[in-house]
């Protein structure tokens, strides 16, 4: 509930189309509660009053008051549409302006599939609860108040009799409103798993198969789904007494109405035939106002879960904030980068630091290798540099200034990176190298793509620079996305330059020639390049070994191979000792 | 959308919005391209039910019946009773409403009960053929279908059946015969107002069918558009580090402004038409009890129409109102759970791997002698992936594959383990064509890390036990520390216990693999493929887990299949693969000194020694 009024703010410029809407409704419900008193009258002054023009003139007003309403109940239905939709797109832009201000510790924990959930799903139900609210969700109560009014005023004392019967009708709806909600949560949980089982068992059917699982994976579908159907059908079935139960009330009313309306009406005379019926009709019309209200507790469960989900995005803090004073990074050719007693774990996690008392000082133009294994925190370590996370200790200086005193857009000015894992959006490979400057000239990308040498097999492609990139790229292999990511890093010229690891997944003979291409240009920047390979790190000014986040060794290639253990270990790991041939 | 009417609610319509959990947007709608073929395949899922079927649909009957009979009862109350002013006999009469009615709730109670169980538990066994089926498909079939399509079209599909045999059907019966009865209960009763009643039918039909137009038209672009706007947050959110990294923080805000506003143009039209039908439905409902109340006045002045009659007229027209309002509704939902039945029955009447031959063998002790004879194998038909190949695996020997990306490895291993069927020539395991060996039991003579870890959504411990089901956590344990993984399995928040998250993403693809190793060392398999086992952990961890590995290798023939050479030197036979053949063979040091293609590979991948 709470989470929901939260996201009351976002009905607040449409307050006066659902205001408007509101209106609206409360019209056609006052119009649509007219009739049976109308009918009423056909029957009481025109028939049993033997008035044909009070039958010819309530019929027209009738016809006239349907017409109106029509256009009310048209009116009514835009409104709340607009309103709705409204609602739902300033969400949705909220959520995702919110998004692209997050940073990596913010995606460390909610993930893509989450965040889209949020932002399509989520969204949507908030949006319904909104709609429904300025729809039924109030006609409903207002059509029951209306007509107990109504019945009250037509018959008081029939109206009285028919109050416990309403009072019950009602608990049973609540009863049931309550129960229905967890139930609901637990058929779905069901679902969910049985859905697990099924995707699971298509994405990794290879497995299954090769461990020749079926039955097994067979008895945990078949588990799965007897649990879903049993749930399930325990919800349809209470569902299915629900309407019959109502339905029961509302015609013992109406039996009620007419043995006591009826002996009401002979003995004392003060109830008139037309009277019982516009009761009847009355009572019809009370009925169905609580169903609905089932329904809406149903939406209204749903959107305080979505509402939840919501509010987790839009309460985010970014973990990474420009400091009030930051200062924009002054452009040096070749910056100088200092490691001070560097620190860092993930936010919340307890189980130890990824990275401490790393100090390290990159001399301007100088390139720097990290080498280390897996999970060593190298890639970490680089993520620190453009403030993709800040360090939980010490600091980091880019020319003797602090980075968290540097505004973070202008320190990614100066920094070209290639990550780890290539992404490339769908566009041209034109598009897609000149991302990082849109508005760089097309020599400049073809000088960018050859630097990185990508231009030979550019040209081969289909379209050449034009060539469409399909989603994520599946059109490409990885050592050429992997080199239109150098192209695109490099035709930002930054001055400092982090290659994370970047040419892991191509092939020896592409490595090789990237490798060359990088040669050059690192020239004349300061940069850094993680590798697990000792044959990316041979020609760097300085290598650092990380071991469980700390530095295990620096020096060159023949320094270390002389004094650092680890070192040697990982070069005879790759090398083994056949080919030892120095 | 459901905006209800002030008329008395069809039980299953409620029934139906409370199952999805309240009325949602009204979705695509479509049709299958034979809804009749489709209906028959659905029929013996119900078939074990029929005897409960008869009762539903007599309850069904029953409550129509009674239901019909209750305004009839109302009306001669009016007419014969309160309206004369006779007192004798108006209790015996309101007695009898009240027998009707109750009978009338019970029988429609019963038959949604008995309905509930009868259609869960037949869907039951549709979603038990279906997942069956899918476990007998061919790999082809899984590489055409991307698993996320697959995977929505079944859930959503098995939905739609699961809406239209437990509500629609019973509703449209419901329905059918409630408008029925009510037709031929108002010609009795009245010839002249029944006519002039059923006006308002043509008009409900064309506003509906306006309307729908509309709607679909309307929906069609929405849904164009929220696939536009899917792709752009897809890509904004999963491509966000290079976003920042780039400062395109701008131009991607931008790009989903404009479609964010072309959703909402596109919601507020398809919306504005799909939730009208509700309040225009509701209007001619009320234009129809405006008619009866004009008309029967009028008739009922000229003497020819009593006020019961009109009362009753009245009950029975919102009784027919309502399943005539549904039935476009309704209509669809039945297509689209045809639809939907059409591509669930298309999966299950996909044909089942090629089995083994009847005369299928038993693989008793497997030695491990593996041979390929002259090979040829082609995913599609004009590009040869394996040509010509022949390779021979004595028994305990580690062979290994080498070559560039797209050389055809993983394709010789697919063979072997027969996810694929070979064009041409033959497969023998000691001496036994592969084709002649049960499936099952060859699989379960293989032991096989893949280049994609697969883990399951369950604990560390259940996962590495996938190997083999009845081992003990002893045995697990043991796994574990051969491939090298226990060391971060027991950092881990619970240790083996741990539940890994969807695809495991909360462990490195390092450790993924090191369990998934595991679970292949737990298997104990006679023949051990390895397919880029160790990509993607680093060299100080691979030798490690190679140690572990070559001891695992021991006395089994091995298929190792590596990017990186250093893993495989010790390999007894290196075989390079170039373009789906084997053109260089040989031990490490012959290859080596053969100054051929492996050569140049080993080179440029250890031109460290040159230094």
């Amino acid at each position: 509930m709470n989470q929901v009024s939260k996201l009351f703010r976002f009905l607040k410029p449409y307050w006066k189309k659902a205001v408007l809407s509101l209106v609206l409704l409360t019209a056609v419900v006052i119009m649509d509660l007219a009739i049976p008193r109308l009918v009423q009258r056909v029957i009481d002054q025109g028939i049993n009053a033997h008035n044909m023009q009070v039958v010819v003139n309530t019929f027209f007003l009738m016809l006239g008051i349907s017409v109106l309403d029509t256009i009310f109940a048209i009116g009514n239905n835009n409104y709340s549409v607009q309103v709705g939709e409204g609602v739902a797109r300033d969400l949705r832009e909220a959520i995702f302006l919110k998004i692209q201000s997050f940073s990596f510790g913010n995606f460390d924990r909610l993930k893509t599939g989450q965040l889209m959930v949020r932002l399509s799903n989520d969204s949507g139900v908030v949006q319904r609860l909104f709609q429904i609210s300025l729809r039924i969700g109030t006609r409903a109560p207002l059509l029951m108040i209306g007509s107990l009014i109504l019945m009250f005023n037509t018959a008081p004392q029939l109206a009285m009799t028919m109050l416990p019967l309403l009072l019950i009708t009602s608990a049973i709806i609540a009863v049931f409103s309550i129960k229905m909600g967890p139930l609901f949560l637990t058929m779905q949980q069901k679902l969910d798993r049985l859905n697990n089982v099924l995707q699971e068992n298509i994405a990794g059917v290879r497995v299954v198969k090769a461990f020749v699982r079926a039955r097994h994976e067979g008895d945990r579908f078949e588990q799965a789904n007897e649990d879903f159907t049993e749930r399930n059908i325990r919800v349809a079935q209470l569902m299915s007494i629900l309407s019959p139960i109502l339905t029961f009330a509302l015609n013992i009313g109406i039996v009620i109405v007419v043995w006591s309306g009826g002996l009401q009406s002979i003995r004392l005379g003060n109830l008139s035939t037309g009277q019982i019926v516009a009761f009847v009709n009355y009572l019809q019309t009370t009925v169905v106002p609580l169903m609905n209200l089932v329904n809406l507790a149903n939406i209204w469960a749903a959107a305080i879960a979505s509402a939840g989900r919501v509010n987790e995005v839009l309460d985010a803090v970014p973990e990474v904030q420009d400091a009030p004073d930051a200062i924009a990074l002054p452009a040096t050719g070749r910056p100088q980068v200092v490691f001070e007693n560097v620190g860092f774990h993930y936010n919340g996690s307890t189980d130890g630091s990824i990275l401490h008392g790393i100090t390290l000082t990159a001399e301007p133009g100088q390139r720097v290798a990290i080498l280390g294994a897996t999970g060593s925190g190298k890639s970490t370590l680089m993520n620190l540099i453009p403030r993709f996370y800040d360090p939980t200790e010490g600091r980091i200086l880019i020319d003797g200034v602090d980075i968290r005193h540097i505004r973070q857009d202008s320190l990614l000015a100066h920094i070209g990176i290639v990550p780890q894992e290539t992404i490339l959006f769908s566009g041209t490979v034109r598009d897609n190298i000149r991302y990082g400057r849109p508005d760089s000239t097309d020599v400049e990308v073809v000088a960018a793509a050859k630097a990185a040498q990508a231009h030979e097999f550019i040209l081969e492609l289909d379209d050449g620079y034009e060539t469409h990139v399909e989603e994520r790229g599946v059109n490409l292999s990885g050592g050429q996305k992997q080199r239109i990511a150098i192209a695109r890093a490099l035709l930002t010229r930054p001055s400092i330059l982090i290659l994370d690891d970047s040419t892991s997944s191509v092939d020896v003979e592409t490595e090789t020639k990237i490798q060359s291409a990088l040669d050059d240009l690192m020239k004349g920047r300061t940069s850094f390049v993680v590798a697990q390979r000792i044959s990316t790190v041979l020609k760097a000014d300085k290598i650092v070994v990380i071991d469980k986040g700390q530095i295990a060794a620096e020096g060159t290639h023949r320094e270390l191979l002389q004094s650092s253990p680890i070192y040697q270990e990982i070069y005879a790991s790759q090398l083994g000792n056949g080919v030892n041939g120095e | 959308m459901a905006d209800q009417p002030t008329t008395q609610p069809n039980a299953s319509e409620i029934r139906s919005q409370m199952m999805r959990g309240g009325p949602g947007r009204p979705g695509k709608i479509e049709k299958a391209r034979d809804p009749r073929r489709a209906l028959v395949r659905l029929i013996p899922y119900l078939k074990p039910y029929s005897a409960l079927l008869v009762v539903v649909f007599t309850f069904i009957l029953a409550s129509t019946i009674l239901g019909l009979i209750g305004p009839y009862l109302m009306g001669q109350a009016i007419d014969k009773f309160i309206d004369v002013k006779k007192i004798s006999g108006l209790g015996t009469l309101a007695l009898w409403m009240l027998v009707v009615f109750i009978l009338g709730n019970l029988c429609d109670a019963a038959s949604g009960w008995i309905m509930a169980s009868v259609s869960q538990n037949a869907l039951k066994g549709v979603r038990h053929d279906l997942f069956g089926h899918l476990q007998t498909l061919a790999l082809t079939f899984f590489d055409s279908n991307t698993a996320g399509e697959l995977m929505s079209r079944l859930t959503n599909d098995i939905d739609a059946i699961n809406q239209a045999v437990s509500q629609n059907v019973v509703s449209l019966v419901a329905s059918l015969l409630s408008m029925a009865g009510i037709l031929i209960a108002m010609f009795l009763m009245n010839v002249w107002l029944t006519l002039a009643a059923l006006a308002v039918v043509p008009l409900m039909l064309w506003f509906t069918n306006f309307v729908a137009r509309y709607t679909r038209k309307g929906f069609r672009e929405l849904q164009k558009h929220l696939g536009e706007m899917t792709s752009v947050t897809e890509e904004a959110i999963s491509g966000q580090r290079v976003i920042k990294a780039f400062r395109r923080n701008d131009s991607v805000i931008e790009a989903f402004r404009i479609s964010n506003q072309d959703v909402y143009k596109a919601g507020v039209y398809a919306n504005s038409f799909a939730l009208l039908l509700m309040p225009l439905t509701n209007q001619l409902g009320n234009l129809f009890v405006i008619t009866i109340a004009g008309l029967g006045g009028w008739l009922a002045l000229k003497g020819l129409v009593t006020i019961g009659t009109i009362a009753a007229f009245i009950s029975y027209g919102r009784a027919f109102v309502n399943p005539l309002r549904q039935l476009s509704n309704i209509y669809n939902a039945i297509q689209g759970a045809l639809a939907g039945a059409e591509r669930v029955f298309e999966v299950i009447d996909t044909k089942s791997e090629i089995d083994e031959a009847p005369e299928a063998a038993l693989l008793d002790t497997v030695h491990g002698h593996v041979t390929f004879d002259h090979v040829q194998f082609s995913y599609t038909p004009d590009k040869p992936i394996i040509k010509d190949m022949t390779l021979e695996a004595k028994p305990g020997e580690i062979i290994a594959l080498v070559g560039p990306t797209g050389a055809g490895k993983t394709t010789i291993v697919n063979l072997l383990t027969r996810f694929y069927e070979i064009d041409s020539g033959q497969i023998c395991i000691d001496g036994t064509d592969i084709r002649q060996i049960k499936k099952d039991d060859l699989r379960r003579r293989l032991g096989l890390v893949l280049q994609d870890t697969f883990l399951f959504s369950t604990s560390v411990m259940d996962n590495i036990r996938y190997g083999r089901l009845e081992a003990t956590d002893e045995e697990v344990i043991e796994a574990a520390r051969m491939a090298d993984a226990d060391h971060f399995i027991s950092k881990l928040p619970q240790g083996y216990q741990t539940m890994l998250s969807e695809r495991a993403s909360n462990l490195s693809q390092g450790q993924r693999q090191m369990l998934s190793i595991a679970r292949a060392i737990l298997a104990d398999p006679s023949i051990l493929i390895l397919d880029e086992a160790t990509s993607s952990v680093d060299t100080r961890t691979e030798v490690r887990i190679q140690n572990a590995l070559l001891r695992l290798m021991k006395g089994r023939t091995s298929f190792v299949i590596a990017h990186r050479l250093s893993t495989i030197r010790d390999a007894d036979q290196l075989l390079v693969v170039k373009d789906g053949e084997i053109v260089e063979k040989g031990t490490h040091q012959q290859l080596l000194d053969q100054h051929g293609f492996y050569h140049h590979l080993y080179v440029s991948q250890f031109k460290g020694e040159q230094i």
